[in-house]
């Protein structure tokens, strides 16, 4: 019996390490094949020249700066309202019904398709306010999908601020202002910088709510104003595979975009995890 | 003193204000999808729409079935949990259970970044590299197909899977364990039968958020599921998702046309199912913050 118990055991172990193989195997492949393939294409007049000959050669810099638009842009929309929501359930409103249905109302909508914001974007700003295919519309679009996971991330990061921290300030005579201002806010920055972070990883590489909002295959040069198209490192890789006439040769620079679109993703992500790894020293 | 409060009135009016613009935002979207695709209604019946089984919203006269297009949804997600669900778990339980505290260290991370991997990029392997792959391997006609989605689309969750699958985890108490170790149980027994039951509604929270991110996905099953809107007879034929269809066709679509409000309404069915799914995961967590509530 026991070692029938112990056979079982072992089995059991060994298959859930092969699963732990086989996930890291599957995305270790592809991250190999994306570098391998594509670090041979980058150069410096890769990051930095616009594309050339029908998208065949020159660099990928208008898509590069186009992302860094869009992300900036979504979150200087998304930062300040979602703070302010956040602020304004935790500190402003008591614990009840009403911040519970809300909570899960704004769960229930980071859990909604990208599709369907750009399909949003699409009716609102593009098509209603008149925007059209724009920086503008983009970043407000993508701003408001973030929305979402940055009013959690905050939410959570400031009830994680113990209530005694609150009451010791009010006690000393502070107002409810002054408390958020000098103590929550401060506390809980760097749980509030962590969902920001991650959330500009996601905007970065979110192609499905710029399709139609903002992005565009190629621009003549780099945009002029918010309200041109714009061309987006994740969009252009899907372009790239897609749409032109030199199959192969766009190919390679999409692997380059790949690599390029991977590598910036995995450095904000790893600013986020460290950000959070002191945080936690931080509290003990 | 009355500045002062006078000021902390307009700071908290201030925030008040910003609050409900975000939450009218939220709120907008859910009017907006009503409102520009409850209009395709007014040229077919929903029955029409859900169960038609032709979509072809150029022909003359068009059709607007969308039934090929929830069932490709269906056929790829289900197909996308077999992967997801294997590796998810069981990496989530490995790193949980085996893993020493510096592999854990390393690969808890690792997982995290993973998981933050853009869905372009997974697209894009799997169109150049996968899908050419599995046409040559299985001499199948074309390599994009329902197939190719689901494995991509699961490899693709798993990281999610198994990050909140490590979570559930890690919220069993350790007095749990302790008493199967102490009547005598061996870590395998501790596991299946004490830990798993005890994570098993946050692990099913994990799985139905997974299923959730693969319906929603658009990128990846775009570019690897091939785009025919037929209803698939197996699972080694191009299909074509609902997210796939909004993404490939909203550009040609003329604004206000039946097209146009037919691909709003595709839209507001991913809406609703994904808010179906996240309804459900929320009940079932918060069944499980009282169960090991209890438990403590």
């Amino acid at each position: 019996m026991k070692t029938r118990n112990q056979a079982v055991q072992k089995t059991g172990f060994f298959i859930l390490f092969l699963c732990t193989l086989a996930t890291l195997f599957f995305l270790g492949t592809i991250i190999y094949f994306i570098v391998a393939r594509g670090s041979g294409i980058i150069s410096w007049e890769f990051l930095t020249q616009v594309p050339r000959k029908a998208m065949t050669a020159g660099g990928i810099a208008p898509a590069i700066l186009g992302t860094f638009y869009l992300t900036l842009g979504a979150i200087l929309v998304s930062l300040p309202l979602g703070l302010a929501c956040a602020v304004y359930l935790c500190e402003y409103t008591p614990r009840g019904f009403i911040v519970n249905i809300i909570r899960i109302s704004i769960n229930n909508l980071a859990g909604v398709p990208s599709v369907v914001f750009g399909l949003f974007g699409l009716a609102v700003f593009v098509k209603f306010f008149n925007f059209g295919v724009s920086i503008l519309s983009g970043s407000l679009t993508l701003g408001i999908m973030v929305l979402p996971s940055i009013i959690s991330a905050a939410q959570e990061a400031l009830m994680a601020v113990p209530q005694s921290y609150r009451e010791a300030s009010l006690a000393l005579g502070a107002t409810r202002w002054q408390t958020i201002k000098k103590v929550v806010i401060p506390t809980s920055l760097p749980g509030i910088l962590t969902g920001v972070i991650l959330s500009v990883g996601r905007v970065a590489g979110e192609t499905a709510p710029i399709l139609f909002t903002a992005a565009t295959f190629y621009t003549r040069g780099f945009p002029k104003s918010v309200f041109s198209e714009v061309m987006a490192l994740p969009y252009h890789i899907y372009a790239l595979m897609t749409e032109g006439t030199h199959p192969q040769q766009q190919a390679q620079i999409a692997y380059g975009c790949a690599l390029i679109l991977l590598v910036l993703v995995i450095l904000i992500s790893s600013l986020a995890i460290v950000v959070r790894h002191k945080q936690r020293i931080g509290h003990g | 003193m009355n500045i002062g409060k006078i000021k902390e009135s307009v700071y908290k009016w201030f925030f008040t204000v910003l609050a409900f613009a975000s939450l009218l935002f939220l709120v907008g979207i859910t009017i907006i999808l009503f409102k520009e695709g409850l209009p395709v209604f007014k040229e077919l019946s929903v029955f029409d729409f859900i169960l038609g089984r032709e979509w072809y919203p150029t022909y003359d006269p068009p059709d607007f079935g969308i039934l090929p297009l929830i069932t490709a949804s269906l056929w790829v997600t289900v197909g996308a949990l077999f992967v997801c669900v294997p590796l998810g778990v069981g990496s989530a339980l490995f790193l949980h259970e085996l893993a020493g505290p510096r592999q854990r260290a390393v690969l808890k991370p690792v997982i995290e970044i993973l998981a933050g991997v853009p869905s372009i990029v997974y697209g894009f392997f799997g169109m150049i590299i996968v899908a050419p792959f599995l046409q040559k391997v299985l001499g199948l006609p074309v390599g994009q197909t329902a197939f190719t989605g689901s494995l991509i689309l699961g490899v693709m969750a798993t990281p999610t899977v198994c990050s909140l699958a490590e979570d559930a985890l890690s919220f069993v108490p350790k007095s749990f364990r302790e008493a199967s170790y102490a009547v005598g149980a061996d870590r395998w027994q501790t596991l299946t039968r004490v830990v798993i039951p005890a994570a098993g509604s946050g692990i099913s929270t994990a799985i139905i958020l997974g299923m959730s991110r693969a319906v929603g996905e658009t990128m990846t099953v775009l570019m690897v599921t091939g785009g025919a809107a037929v209803i698939p007879r197996s699972l080694f034929q191009p299909v074509r998702p609902m997210t796939a269809t909004i993404a490939a066709e909203m550009g040609e679509a003329v604004m206000g046309s039946t097209h146009y409000h037919a691909l709003f309404a595709i839209g507001l069915v991913l809406f609703l199912i994904t808010l179906f799914f996240n309804i459900i995961a929320e009940l079932i967590s918060r069944r499980f913050r009282l169960k090991l509530g209890a438990g403590r």
